[in-house]
């Protein structure tokens, strides 16, 4: 069934879109991430422009995230103040990389940056990720207990001014690293059109210590309000949210995080963290495959901005 | 006498004017199309129009093929940026590029017959007919090559769109039901911008234009799409904070729906 996208400006399949955010769910609510880096590039694949694109998956982002952070909140897992430090670097952040964005796109190198920046974090993420999971996998198959929470080590930035402590992170740091990987999230979803989930996520856990369950909390948390803070930024900036394809991707979006919700509380943590690794890794090498191999045309045509 | 002499002196005018003239001006062209609006619905997938024609003033043993017709459709225009890429460290990089002014975002030309078999290039330039003579026509009076070898940007442009559906050439889309009377389907693609586009059909004889008809029909949103379309436009805060808001209320239903703890 065809559904005419008004700002998009071309028709496609209800099904279809419906279908994608049910399927990116069920990923996103497995792992607790935010999706962003799958849905951007599916939809421009679908032919959607690359700029309703990024500026649509912000509002199915806010949404998917919203039960998980719901949940986290009941149980009182989320660390708001972590959570504001972090997102007043996210804030930070995203206006530079908005600003970044568009110096590149003027230069006409966003493409080269963009394929660049996927390739280099998602092939490192998703392969600390799956050498970290094999370990632990292989830890069990030999009966040796798991690794738990490493003993306090003082890293170099423990030393710095603005120490705060935050009670449900269990940490006494400086505020200075925090903001600063708050930064980093805001600064690349914001150039790569995704959430930055799946940079805040290992960053907490392995360079902050936070608990993992109050990373994932915190960074749901955080992924909730940039990505409403961010639908209304496009819709004022750029006008291109197209709210009829956000409101399709949402609903086909909470329903699969549900289902993937629960089917990721069935598989064991490590072979999750495996599984999230391949997926990951998987999308790098797809990226870096079109950027190696000859394209089959190697003109491309975009329409001229006015604001250029 | 005087009413007789009258008429003499027009006829004999007349007469006079058809002597030096060439014949052919004579014909007229009058066409219609099915629809001068295309409204964009919520189940809008693009539509096909037809566009009727008639010669008027076409001798009487008129035999089809005496005649051709282009008809080009040029959609609202736009500038576009079209980029080559080229391997640099064994990776595919935007290089070059070239800036096409204010050409059709939607290009259709339908004849009878391929466009070259219809008259010489300059006549084609000069008239803009055919793909490559709505794009960047070369300034009058260049007598350089029709696509000069530097520029393989245009080409590519008008390859790129015409893979896309925007742009289509089609010489077998106007067809003769009488030796005076033909049709061209006109396809609207789904993805056709909205705005004015302009229809213009060219009767042509031996490579001469003998008439040309300009008509217009307008692609235009409506209901739902018009609305939302325009609150994206008017009222960019409170559209945003709708969507914003729609997520949320999408969220706590799902939740509220889902809840089993």
């Amino acid at each position: 069934m065809p559904i005419y996208l008004p700002i998009a400006e071309l028709p496609v399949n209800i099904f279809l879109i419906l279908g994608l955010g049910v399927a990116i769910g069920f990923i996103s609510g497995m792992f607790g991430i935010g999706g962003g880096f799958l849905m951007t590039p599916l939809l421009i694949l679908l032919g959607i422009p690359p700029a309703v694109a990024v500026a649509s998956v912000p509002g199915y982002m806010a949404a998917s995230s919203f039960s998980g952070t719901f949940t986290y909140w009941r149980k009182r897992l989320v660390d708001l103040g972590l959570g504001f430090v972090l997102l007043s670097g996210a804030i930070l952040g995203t206006a530079s990389g908005v600003w970044f964005f568009a110096f590149l796109r003027r230069a006409g190198q966003l493409d080269l940056f963009i394929a660049l920046a996927y390739i280099v974090l998602l092939t490192a993420v998703g392969a600390l990720m799956m050498t970290e999971s094999v370990r632990a996998i292989l830890r069990t198959w030999r009966g040796m207990p798991p690794i738990l929470r490493r003993p306090g080590t003082h890293a170099w930035f423990h030393g710095l001014p603005f120490k705060l402590r935050f009670r449900q992170s269990r940490i006494y740091v400086s505020a200075i690293p925090i903001t600063v990987i708050g930064f980093a999230a805001g600064f690349i979803g914001a150039v790569m059109g995704v959430g930055g989930g799946f940079l805040l996520v290992p960053a907490l856990i392995y360079l902050m210590r936070v608990p993992t369950t109050v990373s994932v909390a915190t960074s749901l948390f955080l992924t909730l309000l940039t990505m409403l803070v961010a639908t209304v930024l496009h819709a004022v900036e750029n006008r291109t949210v197209d709210a009829v394809l956000a409101l399709v991707l949402m609903v086909g979006g909470v329903f699969g995080a549900q289902f993937g919700a629960r089917a990721g509380q069935a598989i064991r943590a490590e072979q999750l963290r495996l599984l999230l690794g391949l997926i990951i890794i998987a999308v790098g090498v797809r990226v870096a495959a079109d950027l190696i191999s000859a394209p089959v045309e190697p003109f491309s045509v975009v329409p001229k901005e006015i604001w250029e | 006498m005087r009413r007789g002499g009258k008429i003499g002196f027009w006829a004999a005018a007349a007469f006079g004017a058809a002597c030096l003239a060439p014949p052919a001006y004579a014909e007229r062209l009058v066409t219609s199309v099915s629809t001068h609006r295309v409204l964009i619905t919520s189940n809008f997938t693009g539509t096909e129009l037809v566009l009727f024609g008639s010669i008027d003033g076409a001798p009487a043993d008129t035999q089809i093929g005496a005649y051709d017709v282009v008809v080009s459709v040029r959609g609202p225009a736009r500038s576009f940026v079209t980029r080559r890429k080229e391997r640099i460290l064994g990776l595919w990089v935007n290089t070059d590029s070239r800036e096409f002014a204010q050409v059709p975002t939607y290009l259709a030309v339908m004849s009878n017959k391929p466009v070259a078999e219809i008259g010489p290039p300059e006549m084609l330039r000069r008239y803009g007919i055919g793909l490559v003579n709505n794009v960047l026509p070369p300034p009058a009076g260049n007598d350089a090559p029709e696509v000069p070898p530097e520029d393989s940007f245009r080409g590519a442009f008008l390859r790129v769109k015409t893979n896309e559906g925007a742009y289509t050439a089609d010489p077998k889309a106007v067809t003769f039901l009488t030796p005076r009377f033909f049709r061209a389907g006109v396809p609207i693609p789904g993805t056709a911008q909205t705005g004015d586009y302009q229809v213009e059909t060219l009767l042509i004889a031996k490579g001469a234009v003998l008439a040309q008809q300009q008509t217009a029909i307008e692609v235009v949103k409506t209901g739902f799409e018009a609305v939302v379309a325009q609150e994206a436009r008017n009222h960019r805060f409170f559209y945003g904070l709708g969507t914003a808001l729609l997520a949320l209320m999408t969220g706590l239903i799902a939740t509220l729906l889902f809840r089993y703890d």
